[in-house]
C-alpha cells in the first residue's frame, strides 16, 4: 500500500496555466452591530522616490476591522495626519471617534530590490495617548497585504484584549463551469479578507475537505483524480504533491493532529467507515472506530487527546461521539437533540464544538454549537443547507458553506450569532472552507 | 444506467431488482467485463457523511450483483457523495433523482 513516503505525484506548481479565473471572494457584511466602536484609519503616508505602494495598507485595517463585527471605521475623515503632530485633536473628539490609527509606508531599495517599511501608531483622541505602534521593515511588494493583516491584529488586540485572526488564510474548494460546459473543481487558497486568491490545484474530479497543517505549510484534501478518492497533501510554498492515502473504498475527511504528526482520517477498508490516524513518518495506522455503522468526519481537540467524530450507530441517524486518540476506548456520545448532528469543528481553545445540526421541529440544515460538556446546542445560522463549519483562530467568528440564491457561497457568523457576512465569488460556487491556524511573514 | 434511492436508504426498491440481475447477467456472461459502481446522495446534511451514505448505497449493489454470481474483481464502488449531482435543485424531485447508484463499464 502507498504511504506517505511514496512520492507519487510530484507536479510543478503552475497556478497561473490551465487554472480558471482567480476571482476573490467579495465579503458583503449582512447583518452589523449597533454596538461597533468607532474608528479612523488615516491613508497611511508614502514616502520614496518610485510609484505608491501597489495595496493601500489604511484600507486593509479598516476593512479588516469592519469585518471583525466589533468596529465601524469612519468612511469620510476630516483630515489624513500621517505624524503625531499633524493629527487635530478637537476634530475627533467632536467626531466621538475615540481611537485612530495613523501610518507610514516608506520604500527602499535593497540589492535593487524594492522593499518597504510599514509602520503605524494607534491613538486615543480623548488623552492623545499611544495605545499601540509597531514598525515592520523589509517588507518585499507581496508582503504588504500580510503587513496590512500584521497591523489589523496589533490593532484589534489593543482595543479589545483578544488575539485577532486578521494574518491568516482560509482554504476553500470552487465548482465553475469550463470551457465545454464541464464542471472544473479548483482548490484555492486567499487571505482571510479574500485577498490574494491562489488556485493550488484544478481538476474535473471533485476535491473536497481541505485541512492546514498547524503550521499553515501543508493543506491535506481528498481527490478523486483517477475515479477513487484518495487523500492528497500538498505543500503551499512549492506547490509539491504527495498520496497519503489510497485504500479500496473512502479515503476521507483528512484532519492534522494539533501538533501536525499525524492525520485523522475515514477509511472504509475494512468494510465500513471508520475513523483511522495515520502517522505521517512510519505509515502506521492506528484504528479508533469498528462499527459497522458510518464513522467520518474526525475532528482533533486542540489538546490532541480525543476526536469528535459523526456516526450513525444509534439509531440510524448520524450524531456525535467522543473517541480517545490512543484508541482501545468506546465512543461516547455527545449529542442528543435534533435529527441530525455532524462534521463538528473544534473551538481553538477546545471549550466549545461547532457542527451541522438540524433541529426536531424545523427542517434544514443549519450551524449549531454546543460547549463541550453541556448537551445545550445554540443554532447560529438560518439556511437550510449551511455545513462544514471552521473556527477563526481566535475563535470569535465561524466560517461555514452556505448555499442562497442557487449557488453555494461562504458565510461567517460570530459565536454569539450577532454579526454576520457572506463571502461569495460571481460564477462560481464556493464551498469547504478551511480557517488556517496564525501565519507568521511568508 | 442509474437506479435510484430512498431518503438515508440503501435498499435497492424491488422495482430495480430486475435492472440489478439484468447487470449481474452481462457480467456474469463475460467474466473479463468490469463495472464501477458509483454511490451518489443528495446534497443535504454533510459532505463526507454524504460520502458514507453513498458508498452504503454502492456496497448494496455490488452486494446483490455478488449474490447472484458476480465475481469480486468484476465490481468497484467509489462514492462520490454530493459532488457530482445528477441534477441542481434545492427541493425533493432533484434530491430523488441524485440519491443514486451508476453502473459504469470499464471501457478495454
Amino acid at each position: 500500500m502507498r504511504t506517505f513516503r511514496n512520492w507519487l505525484f510530484i507536479v510543478a506548481f503552475l497556478a497561473g496555466a490551465s487554472a480558471p479565473a482567480r476571482a476573490a471572494l467579495e465579503i458583503e457584511i449582512t447583518q452589523g452591530l449597533e454596538s461597533a466602536t468607532p474608528i479612523a484609519v488615516a491613508r497611511f503616508g508614502h514616502a520614496g522616490s518610485g510609484p505608491a505602494p501597489p495595496e493601500s495598507i489604511s484600507a486593509i485595517v479598516a476593512a479588516n476591522l469592519a469585518r471583525s463585527g466589533r468596529f465601524a471605521p469612519l468612511r469620510d475623515l476630516p483630515q489624513h495626519p500621517v505624524r503625531k503632530e499633524d493629527i487635530r485633536w478637537p476634530d475627533w473628539r467632536r467626531l466621538r471617534v475615540g481611537s485612530l490609527v495613523i501610518g507610514s509606508i516608506e520604500e527602499t531599495v535593497r540589492g535593487g530590490a524594492r522593499e518597504y517599511q510599514v509602520a503605524f501608531r494607534l491613538f486615543d483622541t480623548f488623552t492623545a495617548g499611544q495605545l499601540a505602534g509597531q514598525r515592520y521593515t523589509g517588507i518585499r511588494p507581496d508582503q504588504l497585504r500580510w503587513a496590512g493583516h500584521q497591523i489589523s491584529d496589533d490593532i484589534y488586540y489593543a482595543l479589545t484584549g483578544e488575539k485577532g485572526a486578521f494574518a491568516t488564510r482560509i482554504a476553500y474548494v470552487t465548482e465553475t463551469a469550463g470551457q465545454e460546459g464541464e464542471v472544473v473543481f479548483a482548490l484555492n487558497v486567499a487571505d482571510s479578507d479574500g485577498g490574494n486568491p491562489v488556485v493550488l490545484r484544478t481538476s474535473p474530479d471533485p476535491i473536497m475537505s481541505p485541512s492546514w497543517s498547524p503550521n499553515g505549510s501543508w493543506l491535506a484534501y481528498v481527490s478523486f483524480e483517477g475515479g477513487r478518492s484518495r487523500i492528497m497533501m500538498q505543500e503551499l510554498a512549492t506547490g509539491r504533491r504527495q498520496e497519503v492515502s489510497a485504500f479500496p473504498g473512502i479515503n476521507g475527511a483528512p484532519a492534522f493532529s494539533p501538533e501536525g504528526r499525524r492525520l485523522a482520517l475515514t477509511l472504509s477498508r475494512d468494510g465500513s467507515p471508520d475513523i483511522y490516524v495515520l502517522d505521517l513518518a512510519s505509515g502506521e495506522l492506528l484504528r479508533l472506530t469498528t462499527s459497522p455503522d458510518i464513522d467520518t468526519e474526525p475532528a482533533w481537540a486542540p489538546d490532541g487527546r480525543t476526536l469528535v467524530f459523526t456516526s450513525d450507530r444509534s439509531g440510524g441517524r448520524p450524531h456525535l461521539f467522543r473517541v480517545s486518540a490512543a484508541g482501545g476506548d468506546k465512543p461516547r456520545r455527545l449529542t442528543f437533540s435534533g435529527r441530525y448532528n455532524a462534521r463538528a469543528a473544534f473551538s481553538p481553545d477546545g471549550s466549545r464544538i461547532a457542527f451541522v445540526h438540524e433541529s426536531e421541529s424545523a427542517a434544514g440544515y443549519r450551524i449549531a454549537i454546543m460547549e463541550v460538556g453541556s448537551e445545550k446546542v445554540d443554532v447560529l445560522t438560518n439556511g437550510i443547507l449551511d455545513e462544514s463549519p471552521t473556527f477563526a483562530p481566535n475563535g470569535r467568528m465561524i466560517l461555514y458553506a452556505a448555499t442562497d440564491r442557487d449557488r453555494s457561497a461562504l458565510a461567517a457568523v460570530s459565536i454569539d450569532g450577532q454579526f454576520r457576512q457572506r463571502l461569495s465569488i460571481d460564477e462560481a460556487g464556493v464551498r469547504d472552507p478551511a480557517w488556517s491556524p496564525r501565519l507568521a511573514r511568508r | 444506467m442509474v437506479i435510484y434511492f430512498d431518503f438515508d436508504s440503501s435498499e435497492v426498491h424491488p422495482d430495480d431488482r430486475i435492472v440489478v440481475e439484468a447487470h449481474a447477467q452481462i457480467l456474469a456472461r463475460d467474466p473479463s467485463s468490469e463495472v464501477v459502481l458509483e454511490g451518489h446522495a443528495d446534497e443535504r446534511g454533510s459532505r463526507e457523511y454524504n460520502v458514507a451514505l453513498g458508498e452504503r448505497r454502492a456496497n448494496g449493489v455490488r452486494d446483490m450483483l455478488r449474490l447472484l454470481g458476480v465475481g469480486d474483481g468484476q465490481i468497484r464502488t467509489v462514492s462520490y457523495g454530493e459532488e457530482r449531482p445528477a441534477t441542481i435543485g434545492h427541493e425533493e424531485e432533484s434530491w430523488s433523482r441524485n440519491r443514486r447508484v451508476e453502473f459504469a463499464y470499464v471501457a478495454r
